[in-house]
């Protein structure tokens, strides 16, 4: 960890101005994801913009019956609220099947979404890593890449988003909320927010430097049923393999995603329009174009299986 | 006091406090925080410097330059230690590597420099500063690549053994047997994975040093240490009272011990190191991963006529194998065999001592290949491993086990498990998305006898204290021996004050090998008998027929207070134990019957314990709480060797990649169920006067083996590459949709 300076901000306006003042400030909320990455000297921030205590963790109903979620409600707040519970549970199914109970009592909801990936030669620093430095070349390619993503990679990142929550914004429509340094608000659509690595796999999402993401909002509730389920090596406290985030109609139609598999929460509109015909026809679709190692290939099967599996619950 | 005849009835048969289910005595300082460890240790010493250990980045070559002017120059840096500026330490105790020192580097991340400075965070920020040039050597990191350059090895813990142990005619049997086996099996490279890193404070003072650790034999630190550093063992005083787990790990000195007493010595004040966990899994020692080849011929009835055994090992030239032929041995009973182990160089971490080294992975795969062979013979696979006891060493015929119940493990869990519930037919059980399965495995593992000594003390206000430099690593060392002295004095447990840990006290066993407690409870028993002697003599008894019970000495009509004894002062005995040759005549050893099931997703082949069971014989359980509480941690473990522990090579470079506990899974709360734990009850007069054997390993012998058959009960899927992970099932799992 480097030496850094640290502030608490006053307002929002306040952060927002205070990191984009300053080339390597960053916002600190809950820090699970952050304070790791400084002790390995992954992030190096001159200055913390502290923003823990800004009114900005409320959760409340929309005029039109949505949801909207404050950038700093805990992982535990939003899936333990009751209109979550009820309207949306594929998202807090999906956020309890993350990290620990700890965890989620500090992670909040835009800090979790914006976690860094866990490409295991990201953290090894002695290694090339295109996101930690850009031109610097992929030591994941070639090496051990069992965790890694299948589908939207490219010649230099084929790191994967392990996120959970994500996955399940991404099929409930979500947006995402900021606010500029020049103060003016903009939206996000959560599809958006992840970008996929192409030729600079160190631009990871479209916030200006100081932008600030006050707010997820949820559209109104889909119906349906809903299903999260998350595939790993061992039954808690471990990230995804593979992991399906579902909202399903009674008439066959539905929404679905993948996690773990792609540099970001994986949903293909025109695959989910398969649904009707089955898993394998969802998952060919969604899949095309995957370029796995021969480590990770399993990862397309398993995806077909879990949304089978989904599928059939969702039958029972 | 040495042992050479067996046991006859003695004080501890008594078993009014040994055998009963005390909690453990240090349990309130634990779960208080209060039971400091060596990193904590502020209550010894004040204002320490902290130490960062720079690793390698290259598995094989040489360090040819190290800029540290940049870290030297760094906000709170005291001094930076850089290998090029030390000779290579000799290797210690049970090791063939030097752990700093010297150009030469033999592993990834091998200590090449530590950074000392005024507080962790200044130490660990100024290491990134260091520039290191290397002159790399390509890696030889494959062990399936290097098989074929392996050589013949001896038993570096059996060297009676020849390289290739035979007996009959191996070859002829196999070719003559009607029913056969010849199957490949592997297992992975492990890491120890313990919560508590190794950590070390040091400090010196007119040239002796002092240093608090974590080590699990207190003398073998010692001696390597004082050897390392060029000085007298006496010279050096090691305190190692609480230990947070070891396996294996810290049974030989690692580099943070050696950089604690170095950066001490350079910046003049007290220093604290500890391996960082990224840093665990290659600059310590692992389990080394093994290709085991094994060959059944049995007769129709399920008569093993013909047993061979050859595991292919890995590991830094010079260094040890890990003996997996060491329980086929001894198993089971077969006129003809042939064992052998060869051994490849690998750039690798020292693969070296992990809770049961040997018997846990070779056991991995030779009790698949007999549920294999159960199957061949349409025999169920309890009925088959009863078949094939034997009550002799299949080397000596005329060496019989001194107490060996395997058959009676086997029978009453197979009882208890609802064993006739099984399907013998893969794929036939079935609860809704889950294919059920059960499995089962026999369990062996030897009992190690150690000499171990400890000092009793009667205090005047009738307290015993009992001091030995035993440790407890998280084991209940405290507590057996705090019922042990209770026990022998006719005290109150919580009369007795044990101090361990100290190189200051008595050398005992240590903890390993599960030696710990059968040896160390023997040496408190010599102490204990002497010290009865001293109390008799004083109070004017025939120290013979003395019987020492409720705080009284008593012998026929007479009965005296034992506070009487030290009217004059206090009574101090020290005494240990040591074995004369009963293990020629004998076989001392363990054993378990396994049983697991497990229920695997038909579309997704995640896999989930449903209950597991373990019928454990180990002589006389001292202390059946600690006691279940060691079994089921091993049957953790082996719920973890079974499904999902395994360091992933990065064959190129040559490391480890997943070196820290998120990337290494072991098994979490969720993976593990109520696990069910039976000993029996069979008391060993030829082990020790405690007539009790190891019981710190056997739960995890045969553990993984157990869960492996129940996943190809219920699958059909056998899985001969260990971890079973899902990616191995997925392409013969029911069809999905």
């Amino acid at each position: 960890m480097r030496p850094f300076t640290y502030e608490r901000a006053a307002s929002t306006a306040a952060a927002v101005a205070a990191v984009a003042a300053r080339p390597g400030a960053r916002f600190i909320a809950g820090g699970t994801n952050l304070l790791d990455l400084m002790k390995v000297q992954i992030e190096t921030p001159a200055h913390l913009v502290d923003i823990r205590h800004l009114p900005l963790r409320g959760i409340e109903d929309t005029p039109d019956g949505g949801l909207r979620i404050g950038a700093l409600a805990t992982n535990t707040e939003v899936a333990s609220h009751p209109r979550v519970k009820r309207d949306y549970g594929v998202l807090a199914r999906a956020i309890v099947a993350g990290a620990t109970g700890q965890l989620r009592n500090k992670a909040t909801t835009a800090g979790n979404l914006l976690q860094r990936n866990r490409c295991p030669y990201f953290y090894e620093t002695t290694l090339p890593c295109n996101k930690r430095q850009p031109g610097s070349g992929c030591a994941a390619l070639g090496g051990v890449t069992r965790s890694l993503a299948v589908v939207g990679t490219s010649p230099h990142c084929i790191a994967q988003n392990p996120g959970d929550m994500a996955v399940a914004l991404r099929i409930l429509d979500a947006t995402v909320e900021t606010v500029r340094p020049d103060g003016s608000p903009r939206t996000i659509a959560i599809g958006d927010v992840h970008l996929l690595p192409g030729d600079n796999p160190e631009i990871e999402h479209p916030l200006a430097p100081g932008e600030l993401i006050t707010a997820v909002t949820l559209p109104r509730p889909p119906g349906g049923t809903h299903h999260y389920h998350k595939v790993r090596d061992r039954a808690s406290y471990a990230f995804a393999i593979v992991s399906v985030a579902a909202v399903l109609q009674k008439d066959g139609t539905g929404r679905v995603a993948f996690g773990s598999v792609a540099p970001r929460p994986w949903r293909v509109e025109a695959a989910e329009a398969l649904l009707p015909h089955g898993p394998a026809a969802v998952v060919t679709t969604a899949f095309q174009g995957a370029t796995p190692t021969a480590e990770n290939a399993f990862k397309i099967p398993l995806a077909a299986r879990t949304l089978a599996l989904v599928l059939a619950e969702a039958r029972a | 006091m040495k042992f050479d005849t067996p046991a006859g009835q003695n004080s501890i048969d008594r078993m009014r406090i040994v055998g009963r289910p005390f909690r453990r005595v240090d349990g309130v300082r634990k779960v208080t925080g209060t039971a400091p460890y060596a990193y904590e240790r502020h209550d010894a010493v004040t204002d320490p410097a902290y130490g960062w250990i720079v690793g390698a980045t290259i598995a094989r070559g040489r360090v040819t330059r190290i800029d540290a002017a940049a870290v030297r120059a760094a906000p709170g840096v005291l001094a930076v230690l850089t290998t090029l500026e030390h000779d290579a330490a000799p290797p210690g105790f049970r090791t063939t590597l030097h752990l700093f020192g010297g150009a030469e580097v033999r592993h990834y991340h091998q200590a090449v420099a530590l950074v000392v400075a005024k507080t962790f965070e200044e130490a660990r920020a100024a290491a990134h500063l260091v520039r290191i040039d290397y002159d790399a050597e390509p890696v030889r990191c494959d062990l399936a690549a290097e098989a074929h350059k392996a050589v013949p090895v001896a038993d570096r813990d059996s060297p009676d053994y020849p390289e290739v142990d035979r007996i009959g005619d191996f070859a002829a049997a196999l070719a003559a047997a009607p029913v056969t086996l010849d199957e490949t099996y592997t297992t992975p490279d492990q890491t120890h994975g313990m919560m508590e890193p190794h950590a070390t404070t040091a400090a010196w003072h007119d040239g002796q040093l002092t240093i608090w650790t974590s080590a699990q034999v207190v003398s073998w630190h010692r001696n390597s240490l004082a050897q390392a550093l060029g000085i007298a063992r006496e010279d050096v005083r090691l305190e190692a009272p609480f230990i947070g787990g070891g396996f294996g790990s810290k049974l030989i000195m690692r580099s943070d011990a050696l950089l604690a007493a170095l950066g001490a010595r350079a910046v003049g004040r007290p220093c604290k190191v500890a391996l960082q966990r990224p840093l665990i899994a290659n600059n310590g020692t692992r389990r080394a991963g093994t290709i085991q080849r094994i060959r059944l011929g049995a007769t129709h009835d399920g008569r093993l006529t013909a047993i061979g055994h050859h595991s292919v090992n890995g590991n830094l030239p010079g260094a040890y194998t890990e003996a997996a032929i060491a329980p086929t041995r001894l198993i089971y009973g077969a006129p003809n065999r042939e064992l052998s182990m060869t051994l490849a160089a690998l750039d690798l971490a020292e693969g070296n001592d992990m809770r049961a080294p040997g018997e846990a992975p070779g056991l991995m795969a030779l009790e698949i290949a007999m549920d294999e062979m159960a199957e061949k013979l349409g025999i169920d696979p309890v009925a088959l491993r009863i078949r094939n006891d034997t009550q002799v060493d299949p080397r000596k015929p005329q060496r019989r086990f001194s107490e060996r119940h395997l058959i009676e493990c086997l029978t009453v869990g197979a009882e208890r498990f609802g064993w006739a519930r099984r399907h013998p037919v893969p794929g036939s059980m079935r609860d809704d998305h889950w294919l059920l399965g059960m499995g089962m495995a026999a369990g062996f593992r030897q009992n190690l006898l150690m000499p171990s000594g400890a000092r009793v003390r009667l205090e005047q206000d009738g307290r015993l204290s009992v001091e030995t430099d035993m440790t407890d690593i998280g084991t209940g060392s405290y507590t057996i021996l705090a019922q042990t002295a209770a026990e022998m004095m006719g005290l109150p447990v919580d009369a007795v004050t044990v101090r361990l840990g100290d190189s200051a006290y008595p050398e005992a066993a240590g903890s390993g090998g599960q030696f710990g407690a059968n040896n160390a409870m023997s040496g408190l028993y010599a102490a204990c008998t002497t010290l009865r002697a001293s109390v008799a003599a004083r109070l004017g008894f025939n120290a013979e027929d003395v019987e020492f019970a409720g705080g009284m000495v008593k012998a026929g009509s007479r009965s005296v207070p034992l506070r009487d004894a030290v009217e004059a002062g206090p009574l101090t005995a020290e005494d240990r134990i040591t074995y004369g040759d009963l293990d020629k005549d004998f076989v001392q050893a363990t054993f378990a019957a396994q049983f697991a099931e497990v229920a695997v997703n038909r579309f997704t082949g995640e896999m989930r314990i449903r209950r597991m069971l373990a019928v454990i014989d180990a002589g006389r359980v001292l202390n059946p709480l600690t006691a279940r509480s060691q079994v089921i941690g091993a049957m953790t473990m082996g719920v973890g060797a079974a499904l999902m522990e395994a360091l992933a090579v990065d064959k190129r470079h040559g490391f480890f990649i997943n070196h820290d506990l998120g990337g290494y899974e072991v098994p979490v709360h969720a993976d593990i169920p109520h696990l069910d734990v039976v000993f029996l009850d069979h008391p060993d007069p030829v082990s020790s006067p405690m007539k009790a054997k190891g019981i710190g390993e056997i739960g995890l012998c045969g553990a993984a083996a157990a869960v492996a058959n129940a996943v190809y009960n219920a699958t059909g899927i056998r899985v001969r590459d260990y971890p079973i992970t899902l990616d191995k099932l997925l392409d013969r799992l029911p069809r999905a949709a």
